[in-house]
């Protein structure tokens, strides 16, 4: 019982405890609020890059693209554990942009181009929400709205507007008349130019319609939607039989991703089989079947990389704690031995010595954790506004967002990441406390007392 | 342990320690026996091992060689646990420094040997006998308006009383008293012997270690710690 009283007492008297105290109240701080804020930034990537593409993506390795998508789709569809489905064609082209009617001023892109069905890629993706002037209505997404008889085009929001200073991108309220001239290089399915000798690149006219902002800067600032039969089209695609380079789908909200894509993968090996001999059935031989985080690897391993990367360094800092605790511990227990003599002339055990420092640390840890996880609680709670002050101020952004394709800072708490660093920096204290401790246990009586009497 | 006339027995004791390089003979072979309820002085000049003597006594230290037997048990072939239970509840110590707990107030360093005693229920258990004799001590002690003082607010007189109390908390069979006027005035000492002699007669068996004569004659029987050995003196009446 005297442990806790004493531990407790020390903790109040000894001034250099309140050091201890305040290096792991910072400890915590620091590694609670990095983590926060990494932690939502990598998980709003990851959810942008699944809200991209769905759950599971059937693609070819090629430009080429494969062909009888239509039936593989309606299998799909048939299943229970399939939500929705839909084409995407994929290519790269030449852009000319111009607003100017004369054509005397124009903007050069090289851009993905990406050819979807509206209405079935929204119900897969999250496309609908993207659109900026037809948020929630597809149907009139390439629809411009100055002339709906128009083809149109959906750019990525990056290439029609400016991010400012508050991460939002500044777009005109009423759909300006831009128009894009769309050049690319179309593929037979033998993966020839299919203009070769022949001016060998497609060019279709489109008139900007929407912008889409997808939260993905791959595809806000590179990427260009078009309505599919025209893409297809464009790419020399759309000779029979006609041909996309990927398939979007989406599961059922209860369908696990990893058994979802295997029961695909059997579908479409099956489907393989069904077409052997076909015509062009050797290209879809050339096709894979991948989870969206497969498909998206390499981004997804980057974020998280980075992320992983960024809590190690500061996981460090608890290797600072351990030391500066064990230092605080190492001249406490200098100061006490007269105590620890005491103690054991009245009784005291090995074992109760060291309780009596290892409670004092726990205590320690206890307190400090308390104190870093309510400051960087209420710091991620003002996180924003502080920044937003700061930019009033001094125009100073942590994240610049003409930089960062963020809007505001992840701040989202999550108790199981504050309870693991608490419970951290009470497990960094006690090791720092151990050797001290140790120390002390076996501190023989006769010795600190004698030292106390000199 | 069995009810012998004598409490305490030393056989043979030595002790040496190294200083650099040289080894220092502080005890070459104590023979010393002390009856129950007998208040004995060991005298000796500063550095003569007085205090060595007194540690080795209550197991706060071995001897290098010889023996030392408690109500007839030897200390050195006991475990830690039956060490610890011997220092909690047979023997009570008093430093010449006092050495309280700074951080507990003046009740709590009385009743400390019972709560480093007990487990945590055994103390929820005992707290209210605890807290009662403590308090009962300090008034017997004079200290009753004191206990809820800190060390660094009492006198030296003071404190040496509190560290007799916290000694005598357990009812302990041996009171060890180091130098116990050392650091205090003659009067303040005085007071302080008076306790002892009063405990004394009360039947408390008390070894106390002094460099000081006339201190020492206040015992009942006295002998001199000269060149590591015992030399045996009569109290004078």
């Amino acid at each position: 019982m005297y442990k806790f009283i004493l531990a407790i007492r020390y903790l109040l008297k000894k001034r250099i405890s309140y050091f201890s105290v305040a290096a792991i109240a910072l400890c915590v701080f620091v590694v609670f609020v990095v983590i926060t804020v990494l932690s939502g930034l990598t998980a709003e990537f990851k959810k942008n890059t699944y809200l991209s593409v769905g759950d599971c993506v059937v693609s070819s390795k090629s430009l080429v693209g494969f062909g009888y998508y239509g039936e593989f789709i309606k299998i799909l569809e048939r299943r229970d554990f399939v939500e929705a489905a839909c084409p995407v064609i994929k290519s790269y082209a030449f852009v000319k942009g111009a607003s100017d009617p004369h054509q005397m001023r124009y903007q050069e892109y090289t851009l993905e181009i990406m050819g979807i069905d509206a209405a079935a890629h929204s119900q897969v993706t999250g496309f609908g929400e993207w659109l900026h002037y037809n948020r929630g209505d597809v149907s009139n997404a390439f629809k411009p709205s100055y002339d709906p008889n128009l083809v149109g085009c959906v750019p990525g929001i990056g290439i029609m507007a400016s991010r400012n200073s508050e991460g939002r991108y500044n777009i005109p309220e009423e759909l300006p008349r831009v128009r894009f001239e769309v050049n690319c290089f179309p593929l037979t399915a033998k993966g020839a130019l299919a203009k070769a000798g022949a001016g060998e690149m497609s060019t279709k006219t489109f008139y900007y319609s929407d912008a889409a902002e997808s939260g993905v800067a791959r595809a806000d600032w590179k990427r260009i939607y078009l309505p599919f039969d025209e893409a297809q089209k464009l790419c020399g695609m759309g000779t029979e039989p006609k041909r996309i380079n990927a398939i979007y789908i989406k599961f059922r909200p209860d369908v696990k991703l990893s058994s979802g894509c295997e029961k695909v993968r059997k579908l479409w090996e099956e489907f393989v089989e069904k077409k052997a001999g076909a015509k062009h059935s050797n290209l879809l031989e050339n096709v894979r079947v991948q989870s969206w985080k497969i498909h998206n690897r390499s981004a997804v391993a980057i974020a998280e990389t980075q992320q992983a990367l960024m809590i190690f360094c500061f996981g460090m800092i608890g290797l600072i704690t351990v030391f500066i605790v064990f230092v605080v511990f190492y001249m406490i227990v200098s100061h006490k031995s007269k105590d620890i003599g005491v103690l054991k002339s009245i009784g005291s055990s090995n074992e109760n010595i060291l309780g009596l420092f290892l409670v004092f640390a726990f205590l320690m840890g206890i307190a400090g954790s308390f104190i870093g996880a309510v400051c960087g609680w209420q710091f991620l709670v003002y996180i924003n506004q502080m920044e937003d002050w700061l930019f009033r101020h001094f125009e100073f952004q942590l994240f610049t967002r003409r930089m960062y394709a963020i809007g505001d800072i992840p701040n989202a708490i999550d108790l199981k990441v504050l309870a693991g660093v608490i419970v951290s920096a009470i497990a960094a204290c006690l090791v720092g406390a151990a050797v001290p401790s140790w120390q002390a246990a076996k501190l023989e009586p006769v010795d600190s007392l004698q030292v106390g009497q000199l | 342990m069995s009810r012998d006339e004598f409490i305490l027995k030393a056989e043979g004791v030595h002790k040496s320690y190294w200083m650099g390089e040289a080894e220092v003979r502080v005890l070459k072979g104590v023979e010393l026996a002390v009856r129950r309820g007998e208040f004995l002085a060991i005298v000796g000049a500063s550095g003569s091992g007085k205090s060595t003597l007194l540690h080795i006594l209550g197991a706060l230290d071995r001897p290098d060689k010889g023996v030392v037997r408690f109500e007839g048990r030897d200390l050195s072939r006991t475990n830690s646990s039956e060490l610890n239970r011997f220092r909690n509840k047979m023997v009570g110590f008093v430093f010449q420094f006092y050495h309280l707990l700074d951080e507990l107030n003046v009740l709590e360093n009385v009743f400390l040997p019972t709560m480093a005693g007990k487990s945590v229920v055994g103390w929820l258990r005992c707290r209210r006998w605890a807290k009662s004799r403590a308090r009962e001590l300090l008034s017997q002690l004079g200290l009753g308006e004191r206990a809820h003082h800190k060390p660094y607010q009492l006198s030296g007189g003071e404190r040496q009383r509190v560290a007799i109390g916290r000694a005598l908390m357990n009812e302990p069979r041996l009171l060890l008293v180091d130098e116990p006027t050392g650091n205090l005035d003659s009067a303040t000492g005085n007071a302080i012997l008076e306790v002892l002699e009063k405990l004394h007669k009360g039947g408390q068996t008390i070894v106390m270690v002094t460099h000081d004569e006339r201190i020492a004659q206040r015992a009942g029987r006295i002998i001199t710690l000269a060149d590591g050995k015992i030399e045996h003196k009569s109290r004078s009446a």
